[in-house]
């Protein structure tokens, strides 16, 4: 029964505190072994709670979770063989980086030479040697989570739970830590389960991206598919990088479809993915901010662009490698288009300016 | 920029800091406000008021054989010191003394052990936790002496014998326990519940998360604990008077002195009795700094 495998199984689990309303509500999923998965969703979206669930320090109201093939409700964290990282790392203030590290071992009974031995090891490998006698109080934030980490990755656990792991750390020390948990887990090669809530940190790290709103799973993928394929309007703005129009559809012709919205001729949309679409509904698609054009009044469209749609440049933020125009292209919602910086100063435009947003017919997608 | 200020060796950069700090903190002519002289005066008026009447006890416990109990001093000796500890007459001090460190210790120990224990249970808040924990609370409003008449009052109706390790002990627990708990939530609320969690995740059972993360991050607060319930008892007065049975703890012994002795051994008494505090408060203090510079010196390694 006892199995090394890290992939997990999340059936139809829920999670109620108060037995009325559902922090987690029916989530079901799978990750295989070994994989990157980074749980995202905005605060009280329960996806702390899940992990929490998975690690054995909160039982599910309902349903099952399944550790390499074992149902593992009601185990102990050790007996799952999983370890947690804690938000704020919850290093013991009394005890230096060695004993910190070799707590595990020393609660399991090894003897002191044994387990410290083993913690040097450990020590060694997330490379705090020169900081091994020191106190958690005497160390940076980066190194303080490198202790945090190798004190959980010491039992050899099959599934590693970090519960918003960057979140200590200021900016630059962030992606830089991003980098190193990336390194432990294909070094240790087990399953590590992120919550974050910081778009970049999921996509720049996880093999699997999982967007949650309010107890549910909004999409699960891979982290290109998410981000260049949301599902729904939700998940394109969560994600961002995308500008999400809303309309009727005014004809369907064959592949694409219009969309009726203030442009002469409406917004042509490929049908794609959706087959059932009909005159008269109200649908929303996404266009990528960085797949927008713009083009001043009267002069040609780009080649592959039907729909254009006549704006004024709100606001322009330069952000290095490209400029960021903010248009007011829909009444409500916020339009953005991400401008190469060399395309954008080759005919710079400024605050006031009547431009036309368009993009290739084929990059428009149609959400759910 | 950046690349300047890197070449620069380390204490030209201090150098460059520190001014600006210390103006930030004190003013740079030196003169201080009327306010600190008027606030230093009150200071001073306070330790006078605090020590003065302490000190005039100490000093007349060192006359001679002729010394009185009222200034001016008589001479200089130790004799008032050998006479409290030979003169039958003085009372039984060295009893007294011996019984009073005995339960202060005592004490002590319950006093610590129930305030953990209290401290733990309260982690959590429980069905009627605020009507415990105001139940517990009432008897730090209840006047000593009124308590300790009643605890004297039950013991004789309950047909025991009232001494002071079992009845002075009690009313004296009924004192201590509380503020025992009091200042243990205090510490509590400095231990982050997620050290537990992180414990039970690497596989601790409760009781090694107690004895190896609990105990050891609380110990200086175990320690205030500690002494609060050995000072409190060691001068408890009103709840030992009607409680302490025949054998007197040393407060009633220092107490019927002052009726009946007329000598400055009452003054060698004080100037004893004050040293043994300081020993206990500098021993606690003492032990509080070890605990801190042990975590401090195993990072040195």
């Amino acid at each position: 029964m006892k199995s090394d495998r890290g992939d997990i199984e999340l059936a139809g689990i829920c999670k109620s505190f108060d037995g009325v309303t559902n922090v987690v509500d029916g989530v079901n999923l799978k990750i295989a072994d070994g994989a990157y998965c980074c749980f995202i969703g905005p605060s009280g979206c329960g996806k702390t709670t899940i992990l929490r669930m998975i690690a054995g320090h909160e039982d599910p109201s309902a349903g099952e979770i399944v550790i390499g093939g074992q149902n593992v409700v009601g185990l102990a964290p050790v007996q799952r063989r999983t370890a947690m990282m804690f938000q704020s790392y919850a290093l013991f203030p009394h005890l230096t980086v060695r004993d910190n590290i070799a707590f595990a071992l020393r609660v399991r009974g090894m003897s002191k030479a044994d387990r410290l031995r083993a913690a040097d090891a450990m020590i060694e490998k997330v490379r705090l040697t020169q900081f091994a006698d020191r106190l958690p109080a005497q160390l940076s934030g980066g190194q303080q989570q490198r202790v945090a980490l190798a004190r959980a990755a010491i039992t050899e656990p099959r599934v590693l739970l970090l519960d918003e792991p960057l979140s200590a750390l200021d900016e630059q020390l962030r992606v830089q830590m991003r980098q190193e948990l990336r390194r432990m887990q294909q070094e240790l090669g087990i399953t590590f389960i992120h919550v974050t809530h910081t778009q970049l940190e999921a996509i720049a790290l996880a093999d699997l991206v999982v967007v949650m709103e309010q107890g549910k799973i909004k999409q699960a993928g891979a982290a290109r598919d998410v981000y260049a394929h949301p599902h729904d309007r939700y998940v394109a703005e969560f994600m961002g990088g995308q500008n999400v129009l809303s309309g009727r559809v005014e004809k369907v012709n064959g592949s694409t479809f219009t969309l009726a919205q203030a442009a002469p001729d409406g917004i042509e949309v490929p049908l794609q993915a959706r087959s059932t679409v009909s005159v008269g509904d109200r649908i929303d698609i996404a266009v990528r901010r960085d797949d927008v054009a713009l083009v001043r009044p009267g002069r040609e469209l780009p080649p592959g662009c039907s729909t254009s749609l006549p704006s004024r440049v709100l606001a322009i933020e330069y952000q290095g490698y490209f400029v960021k125009v903010m248009l007011d292209t829909v009444p409500d919602d916020a339009f953005v288009a991400y401008v190469p910086e060399k395309t954008f100063f080759a005919d710079p435009f400024t605050v006031g300016d009547v431009v036309m947003a368009t993009w290739a017919t084929g990059s428009a997608l149609p959400l759910a | 920029m950046s690349a300047v200020l890197a070449d620069m060796p380390k204490t030209d950069m201090s150098k460059m800091v520190a001014p600006a700090t210390t103006k930030a903190i004190a003013p740079s002519k030196g003169g201080r406000p009327w306010t600190f002289y008027l606030l230093a005066t009150l200071f001073g008026f306070y330790v006078i008021a605090l020590y003065g009447p302490m000190f005039c006890i100490y000093v007349l416990s060192f006359q001679d054989i002729r010394g009185g109990l009222v200034f001016p001093m008589k001479g200089q000796s130790l004799h008032w010191f050998v006479d409290l500890f030979t003169q039958v007459r003085t009372g039984d001090v060295k009893g007294s003394f011996d019984r009073s460190i005995k339960l202060a210790v005592i004490v002590t120990v319950i006093t610590v052990v129930v305030s953990f224990l209290a401290g733990l249970g309260f982690r959590k808040r429980f069905r009627g936790d605020t009507v415990v924990f105001y139940m517990m609370i009432g008897s730090l409003v209840a006047p000593g002496l009124v308590l300790g008449l009643g605890t004297g009052l039950l013991f004789q109706a309950l047909g025991l014998n009232a001494s002071w390790y079992t009845s002075a002990l009690g009313a004296q627990l009924s004192w201590t326990l509380p503020f025992g708990v009091l200042v243990m939530f205090a510490v509590m609320s400095r231990f982050n519940h997620v050290w537990e969690e992180a414990a039970y995740d690497l596989g601790a059972s409760r009781w090694q998360s107690i004895r190896l993360v609990m105990i050891p991050v609380l110990a200086p607060g175990l320690v205030a604990v500690a002494l609060f319930g050995f000072t409190l008892s060691y001068d408890e007065f009103a709840r030992s008077l009607q409680t302490a049975g025949s054998l007197n703890t040393l407060p009633l012994e220092i107490w019927s002195m002052t009726l009946n002795v007329t000598s400055p051994s009452l003054y060698a008494l004080g100037t004893v009795t004050t040293i043994v505090s300081f020993i206990v408060i500098g021993a606690s203090l003492g032990s509080i700094v070890l605990i801190q510079k042990k975590r401090g010196s195993s990072t040195k390694g």
